[in-house]
């Protein structure tokens, strides 16, 4: 089956100034990524991961090269295209979960539909049908200091997915997980990109992520050693 | 509307840090209000009781009459002529002659002002009516408390004065104090003694001659001859400036209590954004612009005025109330600034005064909230999702 491209990177650098010279953390990477692929980043700390992770996302922009997410150069967005670009196509899952402490799951789970002008209705269906695919709806009202590790990490699955995106980041989704937390948070993420067809890229150095992969890009020191 | 309901979420999930910020504030505000009610019904007050215990709707002054020169008060006396005469039968004004004497109560010695007024007359709250009750008698006199306390002199009791007529002659005799008057307005009380007008005009040999003319509220005569007209508005200058002074004052209290107020909303919003960049750097990636994050960010700085205001109202608004149906005891020694002032100052809380004390709490919390959150738009969102020091 042939997946429409939808991430492009050619040529891609990135420099950070260190002191009077330079830190190369991204050294001329050529890949595309596919619709619905379930592709991971690996690599030691430092390879880049994150670095790369963060320019297709539209955090960060790269110092040479082209960065293409849904037919849009990166390097060429304003703040506004950029945010929106994030808001309606991207979603994010952290290592530490990032959740709002002040709201609960449902309010946690609803602000990224707030920020795209849902109605009410709208927006609670939406949310609803997010948190089933993740199995917390009986957790809807309860705050993020209530709940584990894992739910925590469901919940910010929920968050990531419930505007339904073409493409999901995840930086290292499970390192602060212990081993039947992480398979749950990966076996729960493969099933929708099975079911919608989401794009999902994980950065992460973690075994029981890796099995899960249909596609693994070894980094190490900026540079695809492996493919 | 996004931002407000996340603005002040964030904001009362904050806690005791939020409503302690809250408070500080609302004091001020209630503070403000209060000074300014107080100063706005002392001045008021002391307006409406000049009025009717002094000037009048205006005075009409003799050429060489200057209130702050006791000596000129020797040559500082006129004829009543015909249209005078006709406007004191109608009522709209009345004679007061004034002259310099001495009086020797409880054998010391004190220099007053003598001053003349009709029995008839009711342009002036001064009770000159009693006068009527002792014609024939003894020569009648009228004093203030404040005159009374500071002679010892009762109701009742007979004092001796001594003055100089018009040729400088001396003469002295002996005075009746038949009432003792309460006023709020020291400038009729101290050093003053009241007594019938055409006595002190015989005393004095200044038949059918006055000093000072108090017009009544429905004068619209103006000048007459070379008589100078003041104005109530000419003549009260000197209580607006004393409170425009006192406001002055107060204003450097509610604004000290203000800054403290707002300082601490400074304080709290450069916090705010240290400890929450990791949440800045959460908002940015789920598609919010920086511009809508540092919005939120001052909105809930800003948003401390309101729960202020709110606060405020819910203590403030009874206990101001109680403060101007029972006003605030005011102590007898601000006499000494010759000012009427009342025991009890009444407060007044001008709408206009209300709505620029709640503008100006609203817009400078607005203002010292945006500030830090400048900060915002120059951080990196890659390192704020790290919670990295920046």
């Amino acid at each position: 089956m042939e997946n429409k491209v939808i991430i492009r990177l050619s040529n891609l650098y990135k420099r950070y100034p260190v002191g009077n010279g330079e830190f190369i953390a991204l050294k001329n990477i050529n890949l595309s990524f596919g619709k619905g692929e379930f592709t991971g980043l690996v690599g030691p700390s430092g390879s880049g991961k994150t670095t790369l992770l963060n320019i297709i996302g539209s955090l960060d922009i790269p110092s040479d090269g082209i960065a293409e997410v849904m037919g849009q150069s990166v390097s060429s967005l304003t703040h506004k295209q950029s945010a929106r670009l994030r808001n309606y196509h991207i979603g994010f899952i952290f290592q530490t979960y990032n959740l709002l402490q002040f709201y609960n799951v449902f309010e946690n789970v609803e602000f990224a539909l707030l920020l795209q002008k849902m109605s009410a209705t709208e927006r609670r269906k939406a949310v609803m049908e997010s948190l089933e695919w993740v199995g917390l709806t009986d957790k809807a009202l309860s705050r993020p200091a209530q709940l584990s590790g894992g739910e925590c990490q469901r919940v910010a699955i929920a968050r990531a997915m419930v505007k339904r995106p073409s493409i999901v980041l995840a930086d290292e989704p499970s390192a602060n997980l212990d081993s039947a937390n992480s398979h749950h948070i990966v076996q729960t993420m493969k099933k929708l990109n099975q079911e919608l067809n989401t794009t999902f890229i994980f950065a992460t150095h973690d075994e029981k992520v890796m099995q899960y992969l249909d596609r693994m890009i070894r980094l190490k020191d900026g540079e695809v050693v492996q493919e | 509307m996004l931002s407000l309901k996340l603005a002040f979420r964030n904001l009362l999930g904050a806690g005791l840090r939020t409503w302690l910020n809250v408070s500080v504030l609302s004091i001020a505000f209630v503070v403000m209000v209060l000074y300014n009610g107080m100063l706005d019904g002392w001045n008021r007050q002391a307006h409406e009781d000049t009025i009717v215990w002094e000037i009048g709707g205006g005075q009409l002054w003799h050429p060489l009459y200057d209130p702050f020169d006791p000596l000129g008060l020797q040559d500082a006396h006129g004829l009543i002529d015909d249209q005078m005469k006709k406007l004191i039968i109608q009522k709209q004004l009345v004679p007061v002659l004034i002259s310099q004497g001495s009086i020797f109560p409880h054998g010391r010695m004190q220099n007053v002002l003598l001053k003349g007024i009709q029995p008839e007359q009711d342009i002036l709250k001064l009770p000159a009516n009693i006068f009527v009750n002792h014609i024939g008698k003894e020569i009648p006199a009228i004093i203030g408390s404040r005159m009374a306390s500071f002679t010892n002199l009762k109701k009742g009791d007979h004092l001796l004065v001594r003055w100089r007529d018009k040729n400088g002659t001396f003469d002295a005799r002996e005075f009746n104090i038949v009432e003792i008057f309460q006023s709020n307005v020291p400038t009729i009380d101290n050093g003053q003694l009241w007594l019938p007008l055409n006595i002190l005009q015989e005393m004095t040999g200044m038949e059918n001659e006055t000093t000072i003319l108090v017009a009544s509220s429905g004068y619209k005569g103006g000048n007459i001859g070379e008589w100078q007209f003041k104005s109530p508005k000419y003549l009260l200058k000197e209580i607006d400036d004393i409170i425009k002074t006192k406001k002055a004052g107060s204003a450097i209290i509610y604004l000290l209590l203000l800054s403290i107020a707002l300082l601490a909303i400074f304080d709290t919003q450069v916090l705010s954004i240290f400890r929450r960049q990791k949440e800045i750097g959460t908002y940015i990636a789920l598609g919010m612009t920086r511009s809508q994050v540092v919005r939120i960010f001052t909105i809930e700085g800003a948003a401390h005025s309101i729960l202020a205001l709110a606060l405020g109202a819910v203590y403030g608004i009874p206990l101001l109330y109680f403060l101007q149906k029972n006003g605030i005891p005011m102590p007898r020694s601000l006499d000494s600034m010759g000012v009427a002032i009342a025991g009890k100052i009444i407060p007044v809380y001008a709408f206009s005064m209300v709505i620029i004390s709640i503008l100006l709490v609203v817009v400078s919390a607005t203002i010292v909230s945006y500030f830090p959150t400048r900060r915002i738009s120059r951080m990196k969102p890659t390192d704020a999702l790290k919670g990295k020091i920046q």
